[in-house]
């Protein structure tokens, strides 16, 4: 069974991108994570089309977990899902962007199913910091 | 009535109105409205093929602007649009009481998508009472319905300006947001006052 992929949507490029490339470090070279950040064209924003393309890359046919940051890129992931035709499984984890994406990932390495990995990534509201 | 100039005067009342739009958003969001919905709406016009019956018409315009319009209002009115769309079904001809069926599950789509409800000083602020409003005068005919509808919209929006945000970024603000008018509440009234214009036109 392939591993699970995870699509990180973000408002900002940078933010998602630089919250992929701490994910993966869990992620121990065995799972993808995918940023989906920004609009088109690299300003603020969410982009349905970029998310569709990151969801692509990820899958390797393990099923795919969507961890959103704020407002428009949660609203985006669930017209995404809502339209979804292809086979694959895509669940949008309700979970804090950056340690749910840390927490997924390590749960995917792990080889969790898609609601494993969802939960793990839920399960990141409760570490507390102080 | 034709919904592809409904969507055409849409179009242009947000882009006569994307300064202060934008204005009312920087006040209590992220500053962004009026610029994103007047991308997301040029790029549903250009989309728009005059030859689609008005279901279609909807359908292409929503999908336009959810993957054109970059904030929280291209899905929110996206699936508001495509609902509508959805609700014409085949219908070739918008009647009063078709348009009603279509602005009801355009309300439900917002409401179900962003999971806001009356009070949470949001764009559903102007769309109940606007949709309430309709459906009490749609006995009267088109442009009878419409204006009602255009007066609940204005009546609902201007009563954001007493709330509290509960959703969106303006939620992060607090008490701050009170004081405000919700800039998707002012949009709403845009929607509504295009419907208004283009039913009065037939």
């Amino acid at each position: 069974m392939a591993n699970v992929g995870i699509v990180l949507i973000s408002h900002s490029r940078a933010l998602a991108e630089g919250a992929a490339e701490l994910a993966r470090q869990m992620g121990v070279g065995e799972v993808s994570v995918e940023p989906a950040g920004g609009t088109e064209d690299g300003g603020l924003g969410t982009s349905i089309d970029l998310l569709e393309a990151a969801v692509r890359k990820a899958d390797g046919g393990g099923g795919v977990v969507l961890i959103a940051d704020l407002g428009s890129s949660v609203l985006t992931a669930k017209t995404y899902l809502e339209d979804l035709e292809e086979d694959t499984e895509v669940v949008l984890a309700d979970a804090p962007f950056v340690e749910g994406a840390v927490a997924a990932a390590s749960a995917a390495a792990g080889g969790a199913d898609v609601a494993g990995v969802t939960t793990a990534a839920g399960e990141a509201y409760q570490f507390r910091k102080t | 009535m034709d919904v592809r100039q409904w969507i055409v005067r849409f179009s242009e009342l947000v882009t006569a109105d994307a300064s202060r739009l934008t204005r009312l958003d920087s006040d209590i969001g992220d500053g962004d409205h009026g610029t994103n919905l007047d991308r997301g709406l040029r790029a549903a016009v250009a989309a728009l093929d005059s030859d689609l019956p008005p279901g279609k018409v909807l359908m292409t315009a929503g999908r336009t602007l959810v993957s054109k319009t970059g904030g929280a209002s291209g899905p929110l009115y996206g699936t508001a649009l495509r609902r509508a769309g959805k609700a014409f079904g085949d219908a070739t001809e918008v009647d009063a009481a078709g348009l009603g069926a279509a602005l009801r599950a355009a309300l439900e789509g917002i409401k179900e998508l962003g999971k806001a409800e009356e009070g949470d000083k949001t764009m559903v602020d102007a769309l109940t009472p606007a949709v309430a409003a309709y459906e009490g005068a749609a006995g009267e005919g088109l442009a009878a319905a419409t204006r009602a509808a255009l007066d609940g919209a204005e009546k609902g929006a201007e009563a954001t300006v007493a709330l509290q945000a509960r959703k969106g970024r303006a939620s992060y603000l607090g008490p701050r947001s009170v004081g405000h008018l919700d800039p998707g509440a002012a949009s709403t009234v845009l929607l509504f006052r295009a419907l208004a214009d283009v039913a009065g036109r037939s």
